[in-house]
């Protein structure tokens, strides 16, 4: 497939606005100041895009919802606190392809009427930032930011947030605290950020990719756009391929793309040759998968069917030499470590669990620690201001339901069953 | 620059001066890599914040640090996709060659070793951040000719 996102990152100098422009970049910027706001957002609300993010919200719906709003200012904010594990696929844009992430910015303010922008960026990611930083000086000297963008009279503000290593500042109201200066704990919903966000005015948070996603949008038209990939959620999507394989990286891909294609003849198969035991499809916090789902094509509408979820399309391939009660376990300490504390379910349970399956791993596993496991995921599962609680319960419940056996061996026989097979 | 006409200048950004606090904990940090009680004072007179809102929010964030680190910090990704390539094996030749764990600094104070929650590297795992250097594909062999460079 032709690649859109990617577009020239080979070339060294990809990230310097001489070579964006000079392979047509910031021409959707001046085509989307020839159409009026409501027009852009009917195109994005047509071409079907879904936030790449990982919940999969209806992009253009979260826009208009946002202009309906009669209170201003209102704010547009990048969600580039990529710390989902096992993603990687925004850093691309981020490192390589910086100014496509801020022409999609400077036109889905427009379509918004927000004039100020934040790039919230995870402090893991030092590199990225002077990039980023180097790009907004760059299109603020080219004109393409600031107080009359491109000549239209438009005024648009963008700079970094960074954040300082909390996993759960990605959930976009946590990361709204952030942004103003608070821990980032999540706020209840409703009133959801369209209408009351970050300082309490109307705030759009896009994921990078979605952004990203904008030029091309306006570029091609909603028509052309929607061809890509499956009709009923379309477009390119990067997936991040890692862990058991070949030729681990990020790929753009078609979104609707069967597992097994992304696997076998993108990311080069198993490594070794060996075989393939286990697949989590989206990030650690989406349920773990078996083989038999290698046809299942990659989006928003069929993954779930499978019992799982497309999540940000960080596909993590296991083959029969990982012990999936250590990656479970491994998988729990991060949630228990990540975990906000707001919530007592969470804050407690997500602990509870990372001490259940060390002492399995550990070879100290007991008769009924994984129906204790199931009945603590069980307890905090839709018990938590933000999804971070049901997605440490879905973790254990989906190794649980798929993979019970491997569970049931390192109790009983105190060991691994990848080591001794 | 002065450092309060610093952070003053970041809260420009910002409706609301609360707003840059984190920026501002980060360069109160980068003076002496930690953040002294003398530090957190700073940010709460340049922003005018509370001395409790101050501290309340750096303890919340894993790379605001709150005890004296060593010159160079080394944060290693355990994380999943890490770990199958081989992290906690590099954690324990880290450990034995120097004589540091996880969340300690050596006694000549060259360096501390932080876990880190995945480093969003995980094609080029294992990996780690030395100071703010990225480093990847990282292995037994290579683990110390990187870390060697820093003195």
């Amino acid at each position: 497939m032709e690649r859109f996102l990617l577009k020239n990152i080979d070339s060294p100098d990809s990230a310097g606005i001489g070579e964006y422009l000079r392979t047509g970049g910031y021409a959707s910027l001046k085509k989307a100041f020839g159409m009026e706001p409501a027009d852009i957002i009917a195109e994005v609300k047509a071409a079907g895009l879904r936030g790449r993010g990982g919940a999969g919200f209806p992009t253009g719906m979260k826009w208009d919802f946002a202009s309906r709003d009669p209170k201003f200012p209102k704010y547009l904010i990048c969600n580039a606190d990529e710390g989902e594990p096992g993603t990687f696929k925004d850093r691309p844009i981020l490192e390589k392809n910086p100014h496509l992430l801020i022409e999609g910015m400077v036109i889905s303010a427009y379509a918004l009427k927000s004039e100020r922008g934040y790039i919230y960026l995870r402090g893991e990611y030092p590199h990225a930032r002077a990039v980023l930083d180097k790009a907004i000086a760059e299109a603020y000297e080219a004109g393409f930011l600031g107080g009359d963008v491109a000549g239209s009279g438009f005024r648009f503000d963008l700079s970094v947030h960074q954040g300082a290593g909390a996993y759960i500042c990605g959930e976009e109201t946590a990361l709204i605290d952030s942004i103003e200066g608070r821990r980032g704990q999540p706020r209840i919903k409703p009133p959801f950020p369209v209408n009351v966000g970050a300082w309490g005015k109307p705030t759009v948070v896009n994921n990078v990719e979605t952004l990203a996603n904008i030029p091309l949008i306006v570029s091609m038209g909603a028509g052309r756009y929607s061809e890509i990939g499956n009709p009923e959620c379309p477009g390119p999507k990067l997936f991040s391929v890692s862990c058991c394989v070949e030729r681990p990286g990020v790929y753009e891909l078609p979104m609707g793309i069967p597992l097994r294609e992304i696997i076998y003849e993108h990311a080069g198969g198993v490594r070794g040759g060996r075989e393939l035991k286990a697949v989590i499809p989206g990030g650690i916090s989406t349920p773990v998968l078996t083989p038999d789902v290698l046809d299942c094509p990659m989006d928003f509408v069929n993954l779930p069917k499978r019992g799982s979820m497309l999540g940000s399309g960080a596909v993590m391939v296991f083959d029969d030499t990982v012990c999936l009660v250590r990656v479970c376990w491994r998988a729990m300490r991060f949630f228990e470590h990540e975990s906000c504390g707001k919530c007592t379910p969470c804050r407690e349970g997500t602990g509870w669990m990372r001490n259940i399956l060390e002492r399995m791993e550990g070879g100290f596993g007991r008769d009924g620690d994984i129906e204790l496991l199931q009945d603590i995921a069980r307890s905090i599962m839709g018990k938590t201001f933000c999804p971070l609680g049901d997605g440490a319960a879905g973790v254990v419940l989906g190794f649980l339901r798929n993979f019970s056996d491997e569970f049931m061996y390192h109790i009983t026989n105190k060991k691994c069953l990848a080591e001794s097979g | 620059m002065d450092i309060m006409d610093e952070i003053r200048d970041l809260s420009r950004k910002y409706p609301d001066r609360r707003g840059a606090l984190l920026p501002a904990l980060y360069v109160v940090q980068k003076e002496a890599g930690w953040l002294s009680q003398e530090a957190l004072d700073t940010v709460s007179r340049a922003l005018n914040l509370p001395q409790a809102t101050v501290k309340g929010v750096a303890t919340f964030y894993a790379m605001y640090k709150h005890r004296p680190m060593g010159r160079h910090l080394i944060q290693l990704c355990t994380n999943v996709a890490c770990m199958i390539m081989g992290a906690e094996r590099l954690v324990d030749l880290i450990s034995g060659r120097y004589g540091l764990e996880p969340g300690g600094t050596t006694d000549d104070g060259r360096f501390s070793l932080v876990i880190m929650e995945c480093i969003g590297a995980c094609d080029r795992a294992p990996a780690m951040l030395v100071d703010t250097d990225f480093h990847a594909d990282l292995t037994a062999d290579n683990i110390f000719e990187i870390l060697e460079k820093y003195e």
